[in-house]
């Protein structure tokens, strides 16, 4: 990328770039227009898909999710047409806006879909773009891990929700979400209720990056900045918020769900505000502040009473707003200056006045200071958490306190430490980002000001309407800057000292952590690649057991599954049968003498070490069958039988003379094994043959064979007929068999590779030096 | 009624003997290709009369069923013929740019068009022991493909390829002589009645644990699946496509026929086995693609993994079940083929099929990319894709059966399809070429690249319409499902008068 903002052709990304800014923000205008009326009354629509699965394209428009859609609108038009300027110069751009366009609209999908298999399509859609976002500078091995990282975590948790989505579908009969919302009772003393509630959880937990599933996240911040604001922070980490803002009326206000949200939120908020003082890259330092945003909102959806509902989706607007202007703004100052390094920047208020005003009203809305929207959503969470009951009121009471006093130091860091002070060296000379990347921060913190000044209209039409489709029921929602004197002020002002006092000790608290962090044992991005080498690891040791590349193995393996599997299912499922007579009574000397010559011919034959003996001696097993033949007066068969034999034992005779000779064959207790499969093999099949040929013959087809074989086939040879009349078709098959066998032979003597080598026979030996796979 | 049937069959062999005549021209290849654009509307008609009667059969040669030979096909047949024919023409298509005149003058193209004949014969027969006969036919030519060429590589694959198989028919023969002993038919509407009369019903499932085994080689279940992944990755790509797609389905085709029509009468039994069978597939596949570090070896113990699926959906025996391992089967064939053509592609742009000396196709070849995302993601079963309605049904066939486990494997075994899908992007796509090669489209020849590409274009398309539009496919899989586990339309226009 360029280092300045170079004059191309390509000004704004070219056709692509005017796309992807007009898209969204035509259908932000739409949503925007439907906002009047979606308050009043939500709207089901549908459109048929797979209805034979109960799937369909049904459209749940309500506070919840309009709130959602302007948000990916709104945001995705500032996030492209800043991108636009960022990124329209890259090669690669195009793409960009393909994959960032497909993003939007599988996020859209997400939050506006009625059924809840078409919302997971839309959920796995916005975890390929992610992937594919994440992965984009695909030169760099980190991008490329952490694209892997992202798309396996939260496919992982989709798999999993999958799975919960089906069992909830099948508990309520429907997997429409008009019809599973409004069976929240049922559901919720349903025996699987549990299990339903868990998966869901790992769908939710993990597309939220809640700990321990958090580490994804940081380490998305790979992608290029507009996508860390746009998907990683504004909207695709919260879809799994949403989700579980969704299902409350269906799943939410049991204990199980009330402890589970608000432990795992409240723990990921804390620790990730811990974590982001550690961090001395800004854009880091951002990321571990949306992951405390998202157990934030967990928590409060936890919580679940109306005023935590209120709280919650203020707070959803609240973050989105001042956290996407926030890496919007980063983005620029990296742009500008070569860097995000806390400790390198300073001063850049002078050379970026504009980027610095965007910074100061998203962070001061941030810090949760007045009059900006920040304030009151801080009010209100203090409120909910106050308002719960018991030992809930001071768990959630206290996590929020004390993320929100590190959300204020971390407020100063990013905003107010790079902006102040003298302007510092940096790898290049700072300067003021160009107009299409400096509005969407401007206007994002201007909303965050006007949103508090005139809270009125958030609560009328978003607010309020969202609170009400996740909490089921319609309240007064009614928000203010001054609620005079309580102990939320209280809180707030204690929030404020003691972020003031934190911020002053910051790099020394930041020192500590780092220190903390190096000692610790606990690393879960380390733990990640140890759980991956584990499964590498396992999948080659399987593999390696399984395939050896050894053919004796392998025959082994299939006669003793043969064995093992028929020969259980014959004594399992009474096969041996309690009539069958298994004496071997009724033969003749002669024939077991023809019998001991086959059984002699078949043990000569494996024990020898000479191929010639070998063959020879199948030869005598060949001549004992056609013996047999003869004994029971079919001499046509054995006369066949004799033929083949012969010309068998020529040929392969023949063949030997050219081949070199065997080598060793293997130990003992390898062969010992071989000769047990075998006789199993032998014996098994000889014990069903026995019982088949006692049961009765049905001669329906023989008896017709005899009689129409010469009045209507006209052959007096039924063997005859029935090979080139009555089942010709197979005949023909094996006509077929034997040209191909021919044409097949001739090619392989012909093209033999001592003929003519070429670069088709070298190649594939280069595969099987660099994976040694099959060898013999 | 009886051409509609023998066509598909007859077409490829007739093209096959022309292709031979003209072997060392370069009208052979092009009788190849057209003769597969026959089979393809042959089969087209051949699917239009299979949904206008249901079950459409004739008698060869004349003889009344079940004493000479019927071809049948139903929904499940009619669909696996016409995928046949889309396969075999992409294929065909493919070997234009791929098949060097060397392998084409010792008779390629015969050796391909009798295979595609022979895996039609397959899925149309109505006999078992006819069955055999195409089994037979399909095993000889495709190890004359295999071994086509001669390097020791493709010999060493193939040697292993035609002893597994031949042990495979060699059991089912054995089958179907011992059922034929106790039955008295080979005709398999017959059979489904005359299993019925058969007193030593413990004797009937030990047949059926045979005919298990002996398809489970051809289809590729653990612990049978070893000729696979030593063999596909050493012929031609257009070969490898071609088995990928088509032959182990052959041999699912084979278990789901028979272990609905004939063995359905220990299902607790017999299907047990086979679900235990089918996941234990599903996952040492999935595990073996993990492991493997080449394209086409990647590719080829997905197929293993996949074939876990379809056997799942049977052994569930359940309308869902086998509503998903229908649709399975045919997705899982336009997805698989495609995978391997872009293989081929990468390898001729790339200059391998090795993960660790190939590069560059994100930057350089973004098409091949893009072509490339949409059956990987299929095959990993992400929405809105084709591969993600199959899983779907399947996983959802086994949560209605409330097996919490088999459900669970399933996704997990999706998660590692997932991860070894990425393992081929991360490795040939995103990164850097090792050797600094920038592997182009544009520097093929044009009309080798309209060749290569155009089989994985259209292919693409498939999976993108069966993706976004699976209604119609849905309804088609649940007939079909509806006509397997009440074969009485089966049964009655087989052995009844010809409708």
């Amino acid at each position: 990328m360029a280092d300045d903002y170079p004059k191309v052709d390509r000004v704004m990304g070219g056709a692509s770039g005017w796309f992807s800014i007009a898209l969204p923000a035509v259908l932000f205008l739409y949503f925007l227009g439907l906002v009047p009326q979606i308050a009043e009354t939500p709207q089901v629509r549908g459109i048929e898909w797979v209805p034979s699965l109960g799937i369909g394209l049904s459209v749940l428009l309500d506070g919840l999710s309009l709130t959602f859609a302007l948000l990916i609108t709104g945001i995705g038009t500032a996030v492209t047409l800043y991108s636009a300027r960022y990124l329209g110069q890259h090669p690669d751009y195009p793409r960009f806006v393909a994959y960032l366009m497909l993003f939007m609209v599988g996020m859209l999908g997400l939050v506006l879909a009625g059924n809840l298999i078409s919302l997971f399509v839309f959920w796995e859609v916005t975890t390929i773009a992610s992937y594919l976002l994440i992965g984009f500078n695909a030169d760099s091995a980190k991008s490329r891990r952490s694209a892997l990282q992202a798309l396996l975590v939260t496919g992982t948790g989709g798999l999993i929700l999958l799975a919960g989505m089906i069992v909830l579908g099948t508990v309520a009969g429907s997997f429409e979400l008009v019809e599973i919302l409004s069976q929240g009772e049922m559901l919720r003393d349903h025996p699987w209720y549990l299990a339903i509630l868990l998966l869901f959880l790992a769908g939710a937990f993990t597309k939220s990056a809640q700990v321990p599933f958090h580490f994804w996240l940081p380490n998305a911040m790979a992608a290029p900045t507009p996508v860390s604001a746009y998907l990683h922070s504004a909207t695709m980490v919260k879809a799994g918020v949403f989700l579980l803002a969704r299902m409350n009326p269906a799943l939410g206000g049991t204990e199980a769900w009330f402890w589970m949200l608000t432990l795992f939120g409240g723990v990921t908020a804390v620790f990730a505000s811990v974590m982001s003082l550690r961090q001395t890259d800004i854009k880091q330092v951002l990321a571990y502040t949306t992951l405390m945003a998202l157990g934030t909102l967990t928590m409060f959806i936890g919580a679940g009473t109306h005023y935590a509902i209120m709280a919650a989706m203020l707070f959803l607007v609240v973050h989105s707003l001042y956290k996407a202007a926030l890496f919007l703004m980063i983005g620029i100052v990296d742009h500008a200056t070569g860097t995000r390094e806390t400790g390198v920047l300073g001063g850049l208020a002078k050379a970026m006045p504009l980027t610095g005003l965007a910074a100061a009203l998203a962070a001061v809305s941030m810090a949760g200071i007045p009059p900006m929207v920040g304030f009151i959503g801080k009010e209100f969470m203090y409120k909910a958490g106050l308002g719960l009951g018991g030992f809930g009121a001071i768990w959630v009471t206290v996590m929020i306190f004390a993320a929100s006093v590190m959300m204020f130091v971390v407020a100063g860091i990013v905003a107010w430490k790079p902006f102040r002070g003298e302007l510092r060296q940096t790898p290049h000379a700072a300067h003021e980002g160009p107009w299409p990347m400096l509005a969407g921060p401007l206007v994002l913190g201007a909303l965050s000001l006007i949103f508090g000044l005139f809270p009125g209209i958030l609560a009328h039409y978003f607010v309020g309407p969202a609170t009400h489709a996740v909490f089921g029921e319609v309240r007064e929602v009614h928000l203010y800057l001054w609620g005079g004197i309580n102990m939320a002020l209280v809180l707030s002002l204690l929030t404020f000292l003691a972020g003031w006092l934190m911020y002053r000790r910051h790099e020394a608290i930041r020192d500590r952590l780092t220190r903390i962090e190096e000692g610790s044992r606990v690393n879960f991005d380390a733990g990640w690649d140890r759980v991956l080498d584990g499964l590498k690891a396992l999948a080659a040791w399987q593999t390696r057991l399984i395939q050896t590349g050894n053919l004796q193995t392998y025959m082994a393996v299939i006669f003793a599954s043969f064995t093992i599997l028929v020969g259980a299912t014959f004594l399992l499922r009474g096969g041996m049968g309690s009539g069958i007579n298994y004496q071997a009574d009724g033969i003749h000397p002669i024939q077991w003498t023809v019998l001991a010559l086959i059984a002699m011919g078949a043990i000569l034959a494996t024990i020898t070490s000479s191929r010639m003996t070998a063959v020879a001696a199948l030869g005598v097993v060949g001549i004992g069958v056609a013996l047999i033949f003869i004994m029971f007066s079919a001499p046509d068969v054995a006369i066949t039988q004799l033929l083949v034999e012969v010309l068998v034992v020529v040929l392969v005779a023949l063949v030997m003379l050219r081949l070199p000779h065997l080598p060793v064959r293997s130990a003992s207790g390898f062969r010992a094994g071989h000769a047990a499969i075998a006789a199993a093999f032998g014996i098994l099949s000889t014990l069903v043959m026995i019982a088949v040929l006692q049961t009765p013959f049905d001669r329906r087809l023989t008896d017709f064979f005899e009689i129409a074989s010469w009045p209507e086939a006209h052959g007096r040879n039924i063997v005859n007929v029935i090979l080139v009349d009555f089942r010709a078709t197979d005949t023909f098959g094996e006509i077929v068999v034997v040209v191909i066998a021919a044409v097949g032979a001739y090619a392989l003597l012909r093209g033999a590779p001592g003929a003519r080598p070429t670069p088709e026979d070298e190649e594939p030996a280069q595969v099987a030096a660099a994976d040694k796979g099959e060898k013999v | 009624m009886s051409w509609i049937l023998v066509n598909p069959i007859l077409i490829p062999l007739v093209t096959a003997v022309l292709a031979y005549l003209f072997r060392t021209s370069p009208a052979g290849r092009w009788i190849s290709v057209a003769g597969t654009v026959v089979l393809l509307f042959a089969s087209l008609i051949l699917m239009g009369e299979v949904l206008e009667h249901g079950v459409i059969a004739g008698q060869m040669s004349n003889w009344q069923a079940p004493f000479g030979i019927t071809l049948v096909a139903d929904y499940l047949g009619g669909v696996m013929v016409v995928i046949t024919a889309i396969t075999a023409m992409a294929t065909v298509i493919y070997t234009l740019a791929e098949i060097p005149e060397r392998l084409e003058r010792l008779g390629f193209h015969a050796l391909l068009q009798v295979l595609v004949a022979a895996v039609c014969g397959a899925f149309l027969t109505g006999d078992l022991f006819n069955l055999y006969v195409w089994f037979e036919v399909m095993l000889i030519s495709s190890f004359g493909l295999l071994v086509l060429g001669g390097s020791k590589e493709q010999l060493d694959g193939g040697i292993k390829y035609v002893t597994l198989n031949l042990v495979s028919t060699i059991m089912f023969l054995s089958g179907i002589g011992l059922l034929y002993g106790i039955t008295g038919t080979l005709n398999m509407a017959d059979l489904h009645l005359a299993v019925r009369e058969v007193e030593n019903a413990g004797l009937l499932t030990t047949i059926a644990v045979m005919f298990m085994v002996a398809f489970g080689v051809k289809a590729a279940l653990f612990p049978l699946f070893f000729w696979l992944p030593a063999s596909y990755h050493t012929p031609p790509v257009a070969v490898s496509a071609i088995f990928a797609g088509l032959l182990t389905k052959v041999g699912v085709y084979a278990l789901i026929r028979s272990f609905t029509l004939i063995f359905d009468q220990d299902v607790t039994f017999t299907h047990t086995i086979l679900l235990w069978l089918a996941v234990a597939t599903m996952v040492t596949g999935v595990l073996g693609a993990a492991a493997m570090n080449d394209f086409r070896r990647i590719l080829s113990f997905h197929i293993i993994s996949q074939i876990g699926y379809m056997v799942l959906g049977l052994a569930l025996f359940t309308p869902l079940g086998l509503v998903g391992a229908v649709f399975y089967l045919v997705h899982h064939i336009i997805v698989k083929a495609n995978l391997f053509f872009v293989a081929g592609v990468a390898k001729r742009i790339g200059g391998s099929t090795d993960l660790s000396r190939l590069g560059g196709l994100y930057a350089h070849a973004p098409l091949l990319a893009f072509l490339f995302l949409i059956p990987a993601f299929s095959l990993a079963g992400f929405p809105p894709l084709s591969g993600f309605w199959a899983k779907y049904v399947v996983v959802k066939a086994a949560l209605d059966l409330e097996m919490w486990f088999v459900a669970g494997a399933s996704l997990a075994v999706g998660l590692l399809t997932i991860y070894s899908m990425t393992k081929i992007w991360g490795a040939a796509f995103w990164p850097k070429h090792p050797d600094g090669i920038k592997p182009r489209l544009g520097d093929l020849p044009a009309g080798e690249r309209v060749a290569l590409m155009a089989p994985i274009v259209g292919l693409a398309v498939l999976t993108c319409i069966i993706g976004l539009f699976p209604e119609p496919f849905v309804q088609f899989a649940e007939t079909s499902a509806e006509q397997l586990l009440d074969p009485t339309a089966y049964v009655t226009t087989v052995l009844g008068v010809q409708p």
